[in-house]
């Protein structure tokens, strides 16, 4: 029974560290419309700055400075904001696809440089003894994991309602003006630009935010946690969820990490140990092909409320229209 | 230093550069960014492969053609691969693409697309598992030509067809109907439509020609450095880096943006260092964007 409840927090601490990440995403996609396909590149760069800035100096690696977590925290949302803020300056005035490549390559090359930057990266071994919070409750497991879950629902409170209050405030209005009709919302004297680099950057901050997190969480963080794999989980995260809706991004982290985890756990039931690997591939497979379904029949999620877009060049659009209105 | 870069640069540039046409071809005309596209040269790359085993199978091992690594198996296979890849990427825009931009949100497609690179590369792990295979083990004597420079046979062949495509691919967009139809439909859709151009048709043609270039493309990286799932998404980035740098829509600065991202990586690997050359194309991609976003021969969006 206790097991039990220790893996129920584990778990859900877990999927709540990607409902950052998806919170994050929402900002930029859902809310502003910013196609950011590299978003593993921002939660990697949270993680490095805050193991940087919080783990004892290590010797033949650059930091260390020891500093508390919440200083890591801290560090890691201004840096993974920052460079968000750049890429959002030279992409953002261009055509949106524009920034899903440059995102993409934000991902390669963080990845790149978290691989062979040895001195400050710990190259391919990573960086282990990232200090935890509450490790002094270590020895009895079920605690340590409450306590874990308590904080980072704590912390997802107090994101979640900041985000909640931004959407709700003059600035989110005038992102979903950006997103519904540029033309009307640029007309009203506001720059579309600036408004988007900031979305941009916040929502950065908040996937940095969330690759720190899960870095204490673990105690350890090495490259390959930050493959397009973790892109794509999210991304599926916010689809079934509902793009525009917070509450979406929060139940669609829960609800797919539940599914990924219990497929995971079938096929090492169901594959001898030879076969998972292939078994693990074909579970992407599932989700790849759960999310092309998902964008087809019902693009708007759980919980979604992102209108559909009217365009003025998409006669075909129009047909589809008058088939609905005819059908029902 | 060494000169050699200049003949790594170009065979990289080659395969870069005929990914990039399909690339540029699918945003100009069909007005998204596929991420799939990658997958569609593994995916042409791992049938040619099928093909060449089958052929194997029913012929015995046959002998290379003089000097090449590979015999006449591979470039029969090439053909029908590249007639699978094309016919893959049909099949991909029929059940999802073409139904997502029917309904006018172009960047539903590309994430669409991000969606199908991942299921289609998972599907190629699955099947034939993540380990690299070749198609050839032989080792080739690589012949100087002067100036510290060496080539192999298979070098000089790959970079011969490459030309050939390219000046076909070329020929095709601007001495044929069907090239000047899309050539319209990338200039003005609304326009083209008026004048009763064949949509459905150019559509067709544009898949064809991507999937079958990057076919070429996959089995040239196939030939020179191994077959894996994961080397087309690898492509990824210089491709999409490529047709930006030469201007989206431009077939010919698909194909300069990609030798001058070849030779890029291929001198970065002699001054900083190879396991820094997959950023030239991300620090190149920066630049382009920052200082000239519509690229060496692009026409300024309306």
């Amino acid at each position: 029974m206790m097991d039990i409840i220790g893996y129920g927090a584990f778990f859900l601490t877990t999927a709540l560290i990607f409902s950052f990440i998806t919170l994050g995403l929402n900002l930029q996609w859902g809310l502003t419309g910013l196609f950011n396909v590299g978003l593993a590149g921002f939660v990697a760069i949270g993680a490095y700055t805050s193991a940087l800035l919080t783990t004892p100096d290590t010797a033949g690696r650059f930091g260390g400075f020891d500093l508390p977590i919440l200083v890591g925290w801290l560090g890691a949302m201004i840096i993974a904001g920052l460079a968000a803020a750049i890429i959002g300056v030279a992409t953002l005035r261009l055509k949106s696809d524009y920034l899903a490549i440059t995102t993409f390559g934000v991902a390669v090359v963080v990845q790149l440089v978290a691989l062979n930057a040895q001195k400050l990266t710990g190259g391919p071994f990573g960086i282990g003894f990232i200090p935890r919070p509450f490790s002094n409750l270590a020895e009895t497991p079920l605690l340590f994991n409450l306590a874990n879950l308590g904080i980072v629902v704590v912390a997802l409170l107090i994101v979640y309602f900041a985000l909640e209050h931004l959407v709700k405030s003059p600035w989110g209005r005038v992102l979903k003006a950006l997103r519904e009709d540029e033309r009307a919302a640029i007309s009203l004297g506001k720059s579309a630009r600036f408004y988007r680099v900031q979305a941009f950057a916040v929502g950065g901050a908040v996937m940095g935010l969330a690759g720190a997190i899960q870095a204490h969480f673990i105690g350890f963080i090495a490259p390959d946690n930050y493959l397009p794999i973790l892109t794509f989980q999210v991304w599926v995260m916010l689809i079934v969820g509902g793009s525009g809706s917070n509450k979406g991004a929060i139940v669609g982290s829960v609800l797919v990490w539940a599914i990924w985890a219990g497929s995971g756990a079938l096929t090492s039931i169901l594959f001898s140990p030879e076969q998972q690997a292939r078994a693990a591939s074909l579970q992407i497979v599932a989700i790849g092909i759960m999310l092309c379904i998902i964008l087809l029949v019902r693009p708007g999620g759980l919980f979604g409320n992102m209108p559909r877009r009217r365009s003025a060049v998409a006669p075909q659009q129009k047909t589809a229209e008058d088939k609905n209105s005819a059908a029902s | 230093m060494n000169l050699q870069f200049i003949i790594d640069g170009l065979l990289t540039g080659s395969m870069i550069g005929l990914g990039a046409i399909g690339v540029t071809l699918t945003y100009s005309i069909l007005r998204f960014s596929n991420f799939a596209h990658g997958d569609f040269m593994a995916w042409g790359t791992y049938a040619t492969l099928a093909v060449v085993s089958a052929i194997g199978a029913i012929f015995g091992k046959v002998a290379p053609i003089g000097p090449l690594s590979f015999g006449w198996p591979l470039i029969v296979a090439v053909i029908v691969a590249m007639g699978f890849t094309g016919v893959l990427a049909l099949a991909l825009d029929k059940v999802l693409f073409a139904r997502l931009r029917a309904k006018g949100q172009s960047i539903i497609v590309v994430m669409a697309s991000f969606g199908a690179s991942m299921a289609l590369r998972s599907l190629l792990e699955f099947l034939f598992t993540s380990r690299p295979t070749y198609f050839s083990r032989a080792i080739q004597i690589a012949m100087p030509v002067g100036f510290g420079i060496r080539i192999t046979p298979d070098q000089i062949a790959l970079l011969i067809v490459t030309a050939l495509l390219v000046f076909g691919v070329h020929m095709l967009m601007t001495r044929t109907q069907t090239g000047r139809s899309m050539q319209a439909l990338s200039q003005n859709p609304a326009l083209a439509r008026v004048v009763g151009i064949n949509v459905a048709n150019v559509v067709r043609v544009t898949w064809l020609i991507g999937g079958g270039l990057a076919c070429v493309a996959g089995v040239m990286i196939g030939i020179l450095v191994q077959i894996r799932p994961l080397m087309g998404f690898d492509m990824l980035l210089p491709m999409f880096a490529a047709a930006i740098l030469g201007g989206i829509g431009s077939v010919p600065g698909a194909v300069l943006g990609g030798l001058i991202i070849g030779l890029a990586e291929a001198a970065a690997v002699q001054l900083i260092g190879a396991e820094w050359r997959a950023a030239i194309s991300f620090i190149i991609l920066m630049a382009v964007l920052f200082i000239r976003p519509i690229g060496l021969f692009g026409v300024r969006e309306r």
